[in-house]
């Protein structure tokens, strides 16, 4: 069969895999690629458009045709290329995008119909009629199109992230990575390397080349033995740097777990951020193909990967023994997979070449001057025609065929900070340009040094350049003596014919579609790409761009770098959503913040709800409650009738403190605060420098240098950025400090008739008479014998409410204790339902109304904007647009009080027709009242300070709803403000 | 991207919020006259510069400074880094 | 050249030799009565219906790079007429139903899909503000319904609804929004304009005004002095840039959005699904790819491209929304210049400078505008006057105090 002699895979233990559920054997050190072949598999997929048949091309990440779902339920992974898939026992994979067999798929008739799905051709049909696109041609594309299947089960696996720091990253671990992390490691610097395969050794796996006169894997095996012993190295193996970042940060995914059957207790794969001072890219070169009629058959290969599978995998795209196989190449290099076949005992039949004057470097027939013109063999190829110069053609049977089109520097990453790579006419290849990212050289066959010895000795000088900006000295290494024989090819880059010939294997793109984008006048590169397809597969054209950019320079007739190049964009190769979230996923999305009495509300049976970050009490349900709303009701009724306590620590505190904190503060709020007598707190509102209204609170004043300033729950963290961002850039000579509090004082409001009552059964001895603790009196005191304390007579509840403060340690008990110490006065805990309520029923202003879009003047705040001093967006508050906005906060209530009122319905003069124009305001809140009996709600009004007492409509279309209410006062309860004042 | 900040070094710039440009610094006098024009240029509009670019970052999830950072908006390369404090005193 | 299936079929039978260019490549004339600055989705719109219904003549469109290569080229592909405000809502909505005839209209499929987007809430406060919005939507004409969590659950199953830590609560679908090929829409509005006379000049940048007693009278480019009646600039990411050589300072700042595709799957998504508990959105193409992106990277940038964090923020928005997005793989990542305008809302307007029009500030949202900025702006630099779904799209605005700031977040673009 295909096994041959010799390779780097372990002969003594035999691995089960499945494809397609066919049981097969392999060995550890397989690829599944290879160990396909192995077992005679050829043809493993389907292309994307035309459901062309196809093989395996390369031997490595830039494979476009053997993609196979890997793994089965909740694991399948769609898309995965079998030439980079370690072989493990249990394997299972599977063909995708065919249907019903990989053998037999029924829209490959699609390739049939080819002369009429040319490049763009869907752009200029499926218009008629107008509702068949949606209706009958769009979901019959769609049903068609992509490649494989997302299980669209949850992901069973963890994924994690890292750092890591060094002084040179080395990206590649073939010659010249290994040779530059030998020199930075032996100079003692901190060295990654990465390497995307799960050997180190790059090229030299795949190749026979000694080094030193000895096989390169025993130079690999010394370097690697040297790198893991030397402490200042780290090889990360299985791990692709996908993407340059700025200031030297990599991104890179190491594949901890996905070579195991079952990853345990590991996580799947792990996103390292990788913060390097400098690196090396190392990643080599990618080989061309040269597109001919029928290319794309199962059995033509790359030829520097038909070499890496004799020599690595020990094994040949041949089914059956007397097979044999040819060579299509122009340049040197690929006549070198001939001579390995032959002496690997392969049956190589002949060399085709086009260069005239091409050499036969070893035992093989050459065509010399010669084209491969045709192929055969749908399912696997059969026979290729070859075609001399003088137009004399004739058929050779053979079952595989190895292409060389020359190589491609693996110049991605040069390029991912956007600059162009550069054509050198040398080479016959682009090569990374002089603006890539900072700090990052480039060595190997990466940037052009297509032998192993220059490989070896640029990766070397790599290093040793990169360290020497840093101010390490490096000693060039002693590097093996080492073949030095470059091979550049032929400027020869498609055969020409009548037949198509692939240039984007994966999406079906050939030399015609191409010519066709020519002739449509879409030839800049990018129209190019964007009306074929061309590189937009899940290779990102790897195999296709250089290839397609020629054969547009040919029809042209402008030089390839007139034509355009094409640069890359992260990642290098399809990284996985899973690893790129790595565990911030389900309940982890985001930390949830605890407050203070969340262990006591949690034993009460409350149910939380999530307000940003935090978790609050969202109500406490008591046995025989099935409904919400009786909860809520009966907290609000508590309140007002006895006593209500709340966890109210959410609100962001900020400390304040220096001489000049008053005047700071003035220039803050839109009001004075510098009058504020100590001990006592006033309302403050701020604005944006825009003048628009955006949070409120308290603000007390504890000493003559010390306040204390409240903001609401969604704002703690915005209003202590601007205060800094006031200390800091705008007033730097105020003497004044801020802290923010938020987590360090846990804070309980105490609201209701009682609240007086139960308070004085739990602070030291204090006078809170109201002579004394008056509305609007804060005081640093103590509670339950001697724990400090801050206490504030403020009310957002309309009730006689004091809010109390602990350090955040001792609210869990505190709360317990006043619930206990209050059982006669009815203490009752209530969640942030019930303070919804609560302020509703009171007219205060919250986010819904403080919503960033309104101002102080339509939250009836208008005269707080002090005129006589500068505060931030006083200024803007008063442009004419602002000042002229005549909605204001209303109170409405049903006028049949059996309806009811929903936040987000839009009001509307009874009677006008109801659009965009005639719109006169909204409902911001709103909730069924106990206190009144029925719902109520909250509003902004064109023209609503002088409605009171009118009837509007609420208009709810997207719930078919319109209820008649009446405009009231906001302050449904308690308007005078004496329950709070008693 | 790596922020140089002026105290702690070379920290990560996800430690940061992102206000805008420097000129913020500069606010304009309530008090004076023509406030409301002088304020309006300040509050919106910006020189946008494709190269060179002074601006301020917050090290919220750090020590809570204000720096003014130059860089490069085309490059993302970064000249410097200093205290906004700094800067606001000597009147930038 | 007229599109259709028989010309497909003809041309099969013909080797394809008949198909022409989309469009010539003229070399500038010396002199236009118009001239549009950015060759772009909103500029070749622009040009299209001034040609079209407005019925000028002698319009050139000038483009730096190749046609369609700003925004147009690399965006997420949304069309949506979701806004809460009356500034924004009925020009979006014009929008959209230009979008519903946008095929037969140019002749040319853009593959306008209306699949539904269905944005997502997470607590009682942001399905009240969805509420609002949906009704703002429906009293402009536009489409909208408020789904509850079973709703949700039955349209996409396969959202995280049992181990979240923002549960949904439910959503705001509006059935008519969707995606549209996008590169199709910025070439068939380009072959449409080039089929009415309309010069398209590729690699042709502008370089300066000329501007005589504050009337402009032509543009320096890169390929030569052209003189313009008029000039209207649509060259958002660049705005400043190109506004700056007339002598303007805009209420703009330029900032890189990052966006991503998967690799191609088969079907798995239908509609276009918003998080509104983190920054994440997704839709999947025709194709099978998973278009998906998130915020801002929230600096100024012309660099277009992004970092690593806001790449991590959307992966662990998209992992948290949708659980099975684990094993589809990121297959590119790109990233635009936005015009971050101070108010996220755009700019189409007179300039002080007579004859000089500005299209700008389109924020992340310029694509679903695409049809109607052209037609306003067609409709502004034509008549003199404002189309009358985009009147509060004035420069004036910031200064007199009328904003139109959906989000509600100030003057800091990056939180737009």
């Amino acid at each position: 069969m295909s096994r041959i002699e010799g390779g780097l895979i372990d002969r003594s233990r035999s691995l089960g895999f499945t494809f397609d559920g066919k049981r097969l054997k392999g060995h550890p050190g397989d690829t599944l690629a290879s160990a396909l072949l192995a077992n005679g598999v050829r043809l493993v997929g389907r292309s994307f458009k035309y459901h062309r048949p196809r093989g395996i091309l390369s031997a490595g990440s830039e494979e476009p045709n053997a993609l196979v779902e890997l793994g089965t339920g909740a694991r399948r992974e769609p898309n995965t290329r079998a030439t980079v898939v370690e072989l493990f026992d249990g394997l299972a994979a599977s063909s995708q995008n065919r249907w019903p067999a990989l053998g037999f798929d029924a829209l490959a008739v699609n390739d049939m119909l080819a002369p009429f799905l040319t490049a763009g051709f869907y752009y200029k049909t499926f218009m008629w009629p107008k509702s068949f696109w949606e209706t009958v041609y769009e979901p019959a594309i769609r049903r068609a199109a992509g490649l494989g299947r997302l299980s669209m089960q949850p992901d069973p696996d963890a994924y994690d992230k890292g750092f890591l720091h060094c002084d040179l990253l080395v990206i590649g671990g073939g010659p010249a990575g290994l040779a530059a992390a030998l020199t930075a490691g032996r100079a003692g610097a901190r060295v990654i390397l990465a390497d995307e395969d799960f050997r180190l050794g790059g090229r030299l796996l795949a190749e026979t080349h000694p080094l030193d006169d000895a096989p390169a894997t025993d130079w690999v095996a010394a370097v690697e033995a040297e790198l893991a012993s030397l402490p200042n190295v780290r090889v990360l193996s299985r791990t692709t740097v996908f993407g340059a970042f700025d200031h030297g940060i990599y991104g890179a995914v190491q594949r901890v777990a996905d070579h195991l059957p079952d990853p345990g207790a590991q996580v799947r794969q792990s996103l390292w951020r990788i913060t390097a001072r400098r690196a090396v890219l190392a990643a080599g070169a990618t080989e061309r193909h040269i597109p001919f009629a029928d290319n794309d058959r199962p059995g033509i290969m790359l030829a520097g990967a038909m070499r890496a599978y004799a020599n690595r995998w020990a094994v040949t795209p041949l089914t059956r023994p007397g097979q044999r196989v040819a060579v299509f190449a122009n340049n040197d290099d690929g006549h070198r997979t001939a001579i390995d076949l032959v002496a690997r005992g392969v049956n190589v039949l002949a060399v085709i070449d086009p260069r005239p004057d091409a050499p036969r470097l070893g035992e093989y027939q050459l065509f010399a001057a010669a084209q491969v013109t045709g192929a055969r063999g749908r399912l696997g190829l059969s026979s290729i025609e070859v075609t001399h110069a003088d137009g004399r053609a004739h058929w050779l049977e053979v079952s595989a065929l190895g292409v060389s089109g020359g190589w491609n520097p693996n110049l991605h990453l040069a390029s991912h900070h956007r600059g162009r790579p550069v054509w050198s006419e040398g080479h016959k290849a682009f090569l990374p340009g002089p603006d890539g990212p900072a700090g990052l050289s480039v060595a190997g066959a990466a940037a052009g040094q297509g032998t192993t010895h220059a490989a070896l000795t640029g990766g070397a000088r790599a290093a040793q350049g990169a360290l020497a900006d840093l101010g390490i000295a490096a000693a060039l290494p002693a590097l093996p003596a080492a073949e030095d024989r470059p091979a550049i090819p032929t400027p020869f880059w498609h055969v020409k014919g009548r037949g198509r010939a692939w240039v984007d294997f994966q999406n079906d793109v050939t030399v015609k579609d191409i010519a066709l984008s020519r002739r449509e006048n879409m030839t800049s590169v990018e129209h190019m790409k964007r009306w074929t397809t061309l590189g937009m597969a899940t290779d990102q054209g790897k195999t296709a761009n250089v290839t397609a950019l020629a054969v547009m320079s040919e029809l042209t007739g402008k030089a390839i770098p007139q034509t355009g190049t094409t640069i890359f964009r992260p990642p290098y190769t399809p990284v996985s959503l899973g690893v790129l979230g790595g565990g911030d996923t389900g309940p982890h999305f985001r930390p949830r913040r605890l407050t203070p009495t969340h262990a006591w509300a949690k034993a009460q049976g409350a149910v939380f709800v999530e307000v940003g970050q935090w978790m609050r009490a969202q109500y406490f349900p008591r046995p025989g409650e099935t409904h919400w709303r009786q909860s809520v009701d009966r907290e609000v009724t508590a309140t007002r009738a006895g006593v209500g306590l709340c966890d109210v620590t959410t609100l962001g505190k900020i400390d304040v403190q220096g001489r000049d904190a008053a005047a700071f503060l003035d220039r803050i709020y839109a009001n004075t605060m510098s009058t504020l007598a100590v001990g006592r707190v006033r309302y403050g509102v701020m604005l944006r420098e825009d003048g628009i209204a955006y949070d409120d609170g308290t603000c007390a004043r504890l000493a003559e240098d010390h306040f204390v300033v409240t903001t609401t729950t969604a704002n703690a963290g915005l209003v202590y950025r601007n205060m800094e961002f006031a200390r800091q850039c705008l007033w730097p000579d105020l003497d004044v400090q801020l802290i923010s509090t938020t987590d360090a004082w846990a804070q309980i409001s105490v609201a209701g008739p009682r609240a007086r009552d139960l308070l004085a059964r739990i602070v030291d001895g204090a006078d809170l008479s109201n002579a004394s603790f008056p509305f609007m009196a804060c005081a640093e005191l103590t509670v339950c014998g001697g724990l400090r304390a801050r206490l504030f007579r403020i009310s957002f509840s309309g009730e006689l409410a004091y809010e109390i403060a602990v350090p955040a340690r001792y609210g869990n008990a505190l709360m317990a204790r006043m619930i206990e110490a209050g059982a006669d006065l009815g203490a009752t805990p209530y969640g942030t339902e019930a303070l919804g309520v609560l302020r509703i029923e009171k007219g205060h202003a919250a986010g819904n109304e403080i919503n960033g879009q309104t101002t102080a003047q339509m939250l009836g705040l208008g005269k707080m904007v002090s005129t006589k001093k500068d505060a931030i967006g006083a200024v803007m508050s008063r442009r004419e647009g602002l000042a002229a906005d005549t909605r204001r906060l209303v109170g409405l209530v049903p006028v049949d009080p059996a309806e009811r009122v929903v936040a987000g319905s839009h009001l509307f003069a009874e009677g006008a027709a109801q659009r965009t124009e005639t719109d006169q305001g909204w409902i911001t809140s709103a909730c069924f009242s106990p206190h009144l009996g029925t719902h109520i709600g909250l509003g902004f009004l064109v023209d609503g300070a002088g409605r009171t007492g009118e009837v509007v409509i609420a208009a709810n279309p997207v719930e078919g709803m319109a209820v008649r209410l009446r405009v009231v006062s906001p302050h449904f309860v308690d308007p005078e403000g004496g329950r709070l004042r008693d | 991207m790596l922020i140089p900040h002026p105290l702690l070094g070379p920290r990560d710039a996800q430690e940061f919020t992102y206000l805008g440009d420097a000129s913020l610094i500069d606010r304009p006098d309530g008090m004076a006259d023509g406030a409301e024009a002088a304020f309006c240029d300040y509050v919106y509009l910006r020189d946008n510069p494709a190269g060179v670019h002074r601006e301020l970052w917050f090290h919220e999830f750090g020590d809570r400074s204000w720096l003014v950072v130059t860089r490069n908006t085309v490059t993302h390369e970064i000249l410097g880094a200093e205290l906004a404090a700094d800067v606001a005193r000597r009147g930038r | 050249m007229r599109f259709s299936g028989f010309r497909i079929i003809a041309e099969a039978l013909t080797g394809q030799k008949g198909w022409r260019p989309l469009w010539r490549d003229p070399d500038p004339q010396p002199a236009y009565d118009i001239v549009i600055v950015g060759g772009g989705g909103h500029g070749l719109a622009t040009a299209y219906y001034l040609a079209t219904v407005f019925r000028q003549a002698r319009i050139a469109v000038l483009e730096k790079g190749w046609l369609g290569s700003g925004n147009i080229g690399r965006n997420t592909t949304i069309i949506r007429s979701n806004y809460l405000l009356p500034g924004n809502e009925p020009f979006y909505e014009f929008s959209m139903k230009l979008w519903e005839g946008l095929e037969q209209e140019l002749n040319f499929n853009a593959m306008v899909s209306q699949r539904g987007i269905l944005n997502l809430c997470h607590t009682d406060a942001q399905r009240d503000a969805y509420r609002r919005r949906g009704n703002a939507m429906i009293l402009a004409g536009a489409d909208a319904e408020l789904l509850g969590p079973d709703q949700v659950r039955a349209m996409y199953p396969f959202l995280n609804f049992g181990n979240a830590r923002f549960p949904i609560k439910g959503g705001l679908l509006q059935r008519r929004a969707g995606t549209a090929r996008h590169d199709g829409v910025a070439w068939g509005y380009a072959r449409g304009a080039d089929l009415r006379g309309v010069d398209l000049i590729q690699n042709c940048e502008v370089t300066g005004f000329r501007i005589e007693g504050g009337r402009v009278r032509g543009v320096e480019t890169s390929r030569g002095y052209i003189a313009a009646g008029k000039v209207g600039v649509a060259v958002a990411g660049s705005s400043s840039r190109v506004m700056a050589q007339a002598g303007m300072r805009l209420p703009i700042e330029s900032h890189a959005l990052q966006a991503f595709v998967s690799e191609g799957l088969k079907r798995s998504i239908d509609g276009v699904i918003t998080f509104g508990a983190g920054h994440f959105y997704i839709s999947q193409s025709d194709k099978g790819g998973l278009v998906f992106g998130g915020d801002i990277d929230g600096y100024n940038s012309y660099a277009q491209r992004g970092n690593l964090p806001v790449i991590e923020d959307v992966a662990e928005g998209g992992m948290a929304l949708m659980p099975a997005l684990g094993r589809a793989r990121v297959l590119r990542i790109w990233g635009g210049i936005m015009d971050m305008s101070m108010d996220g809302s755009p700019i189409i307007d007179r300039t002080s400078v007579e004859g000089l029009y500005l299209n700008a500030g389109w924020c992340y949202g310029g694509f679903k505008a695409t049809p109607a900025s052209g037609y306003a702006f067609a409709h502004l630099i034509a008549t003199g006057t404002p189309h009358p779904t985009a009147t509060a799209y004035r420069l004036d605005r910031f200064a007199r105090g009328h904003l139109i700031d959906e989000k509600g977040a100030g003057a800091q673009p990056n939180l737009h």
